[in-house]
């Protein structure tokens, strides 16, 4: 399993064609099926996005865990951006303070097997999924 | 990064590629509805083939571009879906509707000559 771990840095709409690269390529090279490389790039899009969208700037981790006995993948989405002050709202489907159709975080739960979220208003918000090989 | 747009008879074909940028579909948006009207084109085939994430931006632009050029009177066309494409975006409860979708670059042709009768 390759123990290293990448980091984008996302400030612009073009780092998140790049994050979804990074994503996909560590997938794949983890052992995900080339159907999951696409469900773990569509998850990092999303997240990418709402990074840009709403906090202008942050960074995606992207980590291949070892679970008890399955491989995984972790990204990890993080900024200082105004954080969220309703996440149960904000995890509804169609909720969007950004004229967006939506935060995306529910497709995002949806698209991935863990999901994890924590935020702070004025603080940012970071976002943990994970996805296990099947 | 730029697509390619082919003129094919009376209709367009857009090839997206797989790294397209938010700001590169947002130029495709407006490039693509000029092209309609620069060509008098009848109708739009944008391939999607080499997309391998069809976000919600992606998609969200695809459906304006076909609201454009459908209020400019001519109809947009999407195909090549990939399926693990579709299988994401239904995840994400992203649609296209109202957007008339085919299989490939043949079968999206095949339909508008059906539907415009021509002989392109």
């Amino acid at each position: 399993m390759p123990a290293e771990e990448v980091e984008v840095a996302i400030n612009s709409d073009q780092d998140i064609v790049l994050a979804r690269q990074r994503g996909r390529a560590m997938a794949i090279e983890l052992g995900f099926s080339s159907g999951d490389g696409t469900l773990i790039a569509t998850a990092i899009s999303e997240l990418a996005r709402n990074i840009v969208s709403y906090a202008r700037k942050g960074q995606i981790k992207l980590k291949g865990i070892q679970g008890s006995s399955r491989i995984g993948i972790l990204v990890i989405a993080s900024d200082e951006g105004p954080g969220i002050s309703d996440i149960r709202q904000a995890l509804r489907d169609g909720f969007s303070t950004s004229g967006s159709l939506g935060l995306g975080l529910p497709g995002v739960r949806r698209l991935m097997d863990e999901f994890e979220i924590s935020s702070q208003s004025g603080r940012g918000t970071t976002v943990k999924v994970k996805k296990w090989r099947q | 990064m730029e697509v390619p747009i082919l003129k094919q008879g009376e209709f367009l074909i857009a090839t997206f590629q797989a790294a397209l940028s938010d700001a590169d579909l947002k130029s495709l948006r407006i490039g693509l509805v000029q092209q309609v009207v620069r060509f008098r084109s009848r109708a739009v085939i944008v391939d999607v083939t080499a997309m391998d994430v069809m976000d919600s931006f992606a998609s969200r632009t695809l459906r304006e571009i076909a609201q454009m050029i459908r209020l400019r009177g001519a109809e947009t066309v999407i195909v090549g879906i990939q399926p693990e494409v579709a299988f994401a975006m239904v995840q994400l409860g992203l649609t296209l509707e109202g957007v008339a979708t085919a299989l490939d670059l043949e079968e999206g042709l095949a339909y508008l000559n059906e539907k415009f009768k021509t002989t392109n």
